[in-house]
């Protein structure tokens, strides 16, 4: 296999060298002192904890460089778990390189492939199993077998079955309807246009009946962010510049790439930027996508005003909100 | 006799004369352990994994994985009043109300963080020492598959505590599930019970992550460590160190006095680091609600490059007959790293096929010797690194002022750029490095000394290397690459034609090598 | 278990906590301080508020108003003041962000170049020009009094931790922009902020998120700015990024450090 015309040689094993503690009795004492010492500091950290667990109260702060003003109690507890733990190998170490022998050990390998008279062995009763099983002749029992085995594998999938419902036509829709009011998140209060200022956002949720509990999986797609710009700074055509009202344009929250939160409102570019994958938004223009990896504009919501002129959903979202999913149709 | 020697020989007895166990320790006390610092690495991994054992097992005691609504009236003043999910109130009771409970959680936390990295730098010792080539293919599979699982289990731990961060990392996760074609939605749907969140993950994920995993962990250890044993370890070499033997120190005493101490060790320093360093404070994420999100929303750092891979995406999406598919999530959070992982989990029968060496190998490559391999290493790793990056960028982007999208962009273009870039470089290095070895072997060592000839010419005195260093330096095999040939005796090209031009093609580049220095070198140097 | 909670709920007050303390207290009287300037502004006749606009007219000409234009119209490279409110002259000129140092994405927090006085004058100034959000004065800001802690947490979550960060520390923005720190910001300042929307901020009204709202979020910024560390060194409190360095760099680093040693052989 090799090439190799004459190697160096291999001079061998090198002599053992002795260590001071093998030759110098003073040596070998001192080392047996030093790992006595690192387990003697290991008992020394037990008693550390024992004692930061008993009696330093929980409300104790200290200030040390680097870290700051720290907990004691969680700091001295820590420290003397570490330190116990710490020296013991220390000194369990330290005990090895210097005082056990430490002259190197030479043992042999055997090759791993079993001598060819017992492979032959092993094929031949592997074969004569096969045979006396007769699963070769008896074609019957193989297909049989093979189908009961190949179908037994699908029970525990079925009996998966009740680990969720089926998604259905729920999943695409939201909670909000024609008329729904956007109240601000946290608060519940309704808004009126003039509420807000050129410039400013709010972060809503549709409206439920007082009492009534949100889930969180309504949260999840109900999310709405409220921006109020200049009118004349839009850039929509006019089906979208209709479901604004006096310069507020609603999007939904949760970000059309994998469902974060986006509400980071640059007030002076007119983006939105979502902090788990940077895909930046145009509010300008229906929040196109200018960045990053999201690949559509967040669903806008329609809005405008009710009779007592409070901000209300002028129509449920056109489109599902959050991350696409294979029957999400374009 | 001593007293405890009788003692010690009766219980030997009694257990010898019930299992007959004294056969087999008398073989495996003796066993031999080469002793080097990379070999500790897996220990790391491992005596992590016990700490983990150790630490979520107290964790458990108090910690509730329910995603029932409960209203925070704990000792921490800023979440009092605030609606929350047992699972996050529990977890802030374990910090607050449980003495050394926050320590356990840190120190859990951190070990996580080791035991992923350990597996990481252990795979890298395992990879660029050739550790991985026959017999020990298995164990290669083996490892590959508890870095997966290690990275799940991470994951699904940091998710448990179902605070801001992580239900932020969750709502990714479910995302993910539901691009995946035709099945996405139904698997999202029966993950979470229905539409995220809902209110059953948390306690599945507890499940695997307490139950099914680490068994799954104890089995694939066990396995892998068994066959560790069973093939006796590799070794580097040097002198007196063969193929055919071991050299290093026995089980008992020293070998068992070196790694049990190394597990204190790796204790003693994840406790330490739990001490000192705050990791995954939960109490200033707040709970998790679908509405809210932080700035610097970032995975742990194992799941970092997966992060990175998906912001550095194309905003790619196809629709087809009124289906949807995600390609800005399909390409970077599932074909990539599969194709990764499983090219990872191949590479002992990749090398094997091109290099068309079927024979066992218990001395460990210098990767110098290996530069191909070496070089597809460091690829891998700047792949990895640029994706981490990426992964990191709004962090990096504050610290050193620079903007997300100048890192982004770096990403994007870095990522394709920089991998092969970093394989010419390292292969170049490599073949350096045997330059220098062969001179070193055949000059000797520059001393620094410069002597004035008798003609006046000053030159520096070289002084030869030890034959011990000299055969650690020509102690490798150079093998020639597989001779595949086009066509037949007859001029008849072979039906694997193309396959074989390949295969021989990849055999040259990774048989390119700097020839070594051999005996004849030396004694021709000699002769002048 | 019930004296131990009481006990933590406490832990501000404890006699041990005299860096936290002295920290809260240097607060307070840079509070009170800025809290006293701005009311002098308060109860003034009409003379010397028109003194006082003249005043800031000067310092407008002289210090602002190559860049925003003689009569704080606005110019190609800043905007127009008028209508912005003293609110936003207090912030932005007592945070020293303006005048602006070079013409960089953003102003950054600088020490400020004018002094209260002369801060104030061109609030008065400005204000003169249109009507605007004006600088809330000491009995507004009582936080401490009108705001909720655990409120406010909530509130900054949803309305100011995806720029600020969950513990308030920033983050970044498109483009080179950044959302700077809240920490060290005087409650005055951070209440301008939020009803004035300065460089990339959006404005949060007082409809939206009530003034009492605004003080609970004050209140919980205070109150995350004063937090010791309950679990040791913060590490930024950035989240997993500088974690993850350290588990790499001290963690391994000092595991490896030991296995080196372990493997060295004994002299």
């Amino acid at each position: 296999m090799s090439n190799e015309i004459e190697p160096l040689k291999d001079p061998g094993l090198p002599a053992h060298t002795p260590r001071r503690a093998d030759i110098d009795p003073l040596a070998a004492k001192k080392a047996e002192r030093q790992v006595a010492i690192l387990f003697l500091l290991s008992a020394a950290g037990t008693i550390l904890l024992i004692a930061s667990y008993l009696f330093i109260p929980q409300d104790v702060f200290i200030f040390f460089p680097v870290l700051g003003s720290t907990n004691a109690h969680q700091l001295f507890l820590g420290l003397g778990l570490a330190a116990s733990l710490f020296f013991i190998g220390m000194g369990a170490i330290h005990w090895a390189k210097t005082l056990m022998p430490d002259e190197e050990v030479v043992i042999q390998r055997h090759e791993f492939r079993s001598p060819d008279e017992d492979r032959a062995e092993f094929v031949k009763s592997a074969k004569e199993g096969a045979a006396a099983a007769g699963l070769g002749r008896r074609s019957l029992i193989k297909r049989t077998l093979g189908l009961s085995l190949g179908l037994v594998g699908l029970s525990p999938l079925i009996l998966l079955g009740d680990l969720g419902p089926l998604p259905d036509e729920k999943q695409k829709m939201t909670s909000w309807k024609k008329g729904t009011r956007l109240v601000t998140d946290p608060g519940d209060r309704p808004i009126r246009p003039e509420d807000l200022e050129v410039g400013a956002v709010a972060q809503t949720l549709p409206a439920v009946a007082p009492g009534t509990h949100r889930k969180l999986s309504d949260i999840a797609k109900d999310a709405v962010l409220l921006i109020r710009l200049r009118p004349e700074e839009f850039n929509l055509d006019a089906e979208r510049l209709s479901w604004t009202h006096e310069g507020i344009i609603a999007f939904s929250k949760i970000c059309s790439h994998m469902g974060c939160a986006v509400a980071l409102y640059e007030q002076q570019t007119k983006h939105l930027l979502c902090p788990c994958h940077q895909s930046t938004f145009d509010v300008t223009r229906a929040a196109k996508v200018i960045f990053g990896p999201a690949a559509r504009p967040l669903p806008q919501l329609a809005i405008t005003v009710d009779s007592e002129g409070y901000l209300v959903a002028q129509n449920p979202f056109n489109e599902p909100v959050g991350p696409s999913f294979w029957g999400r149709s374009a | 006799m001593t007293a405890r020697e009788r003692i010690a020989g009766s219980v030997a007895n009694y257990v010898d004369e019930r299992t007959g166990a004294a056969k087999w320790m008398k073989k495996n006390l003796t066993k031999v352990f080469p002793d080097h610092w990379s070999f500790l690495l897996g220990e790391i991994v491992l005596y992590s994994f016990i700490i983990l054992l150790l630490s979520g097992t107290y964790l458990t005691f108090w910690f509730d994985p329910s995603q029932r609504e409960v209203i925070y009236d704990g000792s921490y003043e800023p979440l009092q009043g605030i609606e929350m999910s047992a699972a996050y109130a529990s977890t802030l009771d374990i910090s607050f109300e449980v003495r050394g409970g926050l320590l356990m959680r840190q120190i859990h936390h951190w070990s996580a963080l080791i035991f992923v990295a350990g597996m990481v730098v252990h795979l890298m010792r395992v990879y660029f020492t050739g550790a991985f080539r026959k017999p020990r293919e298995f164990n290669w599979i083996i490892g590959v598959g508890l870095l997966t699982l290690g990275i799940v289990e991470g994951f699904l731990g940091y998710s448990l505590p179902d605070d801001l961060l992580s239900g932020t990392g969750i709502r990714i996760a479910e995302a993910i599930i539901q691009a995946l074609p035709v099945v996405g939605s139904y698997l999202a749907f029966f993950a979470f019970g229905g539409a995220f969140p809902g209110e059953a993950f948390i306690p599945r994920i507890y499940t695997v992550h307490v139950l099914l995993l680490p068994g799954a962990f104890l089995a694939l250890i066990t396995v892998h460590l068994m066959l560790v044993w069973y093939q006796k370890h590799t070794q580097y070499p040097g002198p007196g160190r063969t193929e055919k033997n071991v050299v290093g120190y026995p089980l008992l005493p020293v070998y068992m006095a070196k790694a049990g101490g190394f597990f204190f060790i790796v204790f003693g320093v994840t406790a330490f680091l739990g001490a000192v360093a705050s990791i995954n404070p939960v109490w200033l994420f707040g709970p998790y609600t679908p509405a809210q999100v932080t700035a610097g929303s970032q995975p742990d750092w194992y799941m970092g490059w997966l992060d990175g891979l998906v912001r550095m995406a194309p905003p790619l999406e196809s629709y087809i007959f009124g289906y949807t598919i995600s390609w800005n999530i399909l390409i970077p959070a599932l074909i990539v790293p599969g194709i990764l992982f499983t090219g990872l989990a191949l590479y002992p029968f990749i090398e094997s096929w091109i290099t068309g060496d079927k024979r066992e190998h218990h001395l460990l490559d210098r990767p110098r010797n290996a530069p191909n391999r070496t070089a597809l290493g460091v690829m891998s790793i700047t792949f990895m690194l640029v994706a981490l990056i990426n992964g990191g960028n709004d962090i990096i982007a504050t610290t050193f002022d620079l903007t997300i999208n100048q890192i982004m962009w770096f990403s994007r273009i870095g990522i394709f750029v920089l991998p092969p870039l970093a394989f010419v470089i390292t292969k170049r290095l490599c073949l350096s490095l045997q330059r220098a070895d062969r001179e070193l072997v055949l000059h000797g060592r520059e001393t620094g000394r410069l002597v004035m000839m008798p003609h006046g010419e000053f030159v520096e005195v070289h002084e030869p290397i030890s034959p011990e260093k000299a055969w650690l330096l020509t102690q490798h095999e150079q093998v020639p690459p597989l001779a595949l040939e086009e066509h037949d005796a007859s001029g008849v090209r072979r039906p694997k034609a193309l396959t074989n031009k390949l295969r021989a093609r990849m055999s040259r580049a990774h048989a390119v090598a700097i020839p070594k220095a051999t005996a004849e070198d030396l004694k021709q140097i000699e002769n002048h | 278990m019930e004296d131990n909670l009481k006990r933590l709920s406490r832990f501000r007050r404890h006699r041990a906590v005299a860096p936290v303390l002295l920290v809260l207290a240097l607060l307070s009287i840079g509070t009170t301080f800025s809290v006293a300037g701005a009311a002098t502004s308060g109860p003034i006749t009409a003379a010397e508020r028109s003194a006082l606009i003249e005043e800031g007219k000067q310092i407008f000409l002289k210090g602002c108003s190559s860049c925003h234009g003689l009569n704080a119209e606005g110019a190609a490279i800043a905007p127009s003041l008028i209508g912005v409110g003293a609110a936003s002259v207090d912030f932005q000129v007592a945070t020293g962000r303006m005048p602006m140092a070079d013409m960089s994405q953003q102003a950054m927090r600088k020490a400020p170049l004018y002094n209260e006085r002369e801060v104030e004058a061109l609030a008065a100034y400005v204000a003169s020009l249109a009507p605007g959000p004006e600088i809330p004065g000491e009995e507004l800001l009582n936080y401490e009094r009108d705001g909720s802690v655990a409120e406010g947490g909530e509130l900054f979550r949803t309305n100011c931790a995806m720029c600020h960060n969950y513990a308030g520390q920033g983050g970044a923005l498109t483009r080179g922009k950044y959302a700077p720190t809240v920490m060290g910001v005087t409650p005055r300042h951070i209440y301008e902020a939020m009803i004035t929307g300065p460089q990339s901020m959006p404005v949060f009204s007082d409809k939206t998120i009530t003034p009492e709202e605004k003080l609970s979020i004050i209140k919980w910024i205070k109150a995350a700015e004063a937090e010791p560390q309950l679990g040791g060194a913060a590490l930024g409190r950035v989240g997993p990024v500088t974690e993850g360095l350290l588990a790499w760099t001290l963690g391994l680093g000092l595991l490896v450090g030991v296995a080196v040693w372990l493997a060295m052989k004994a002299r």
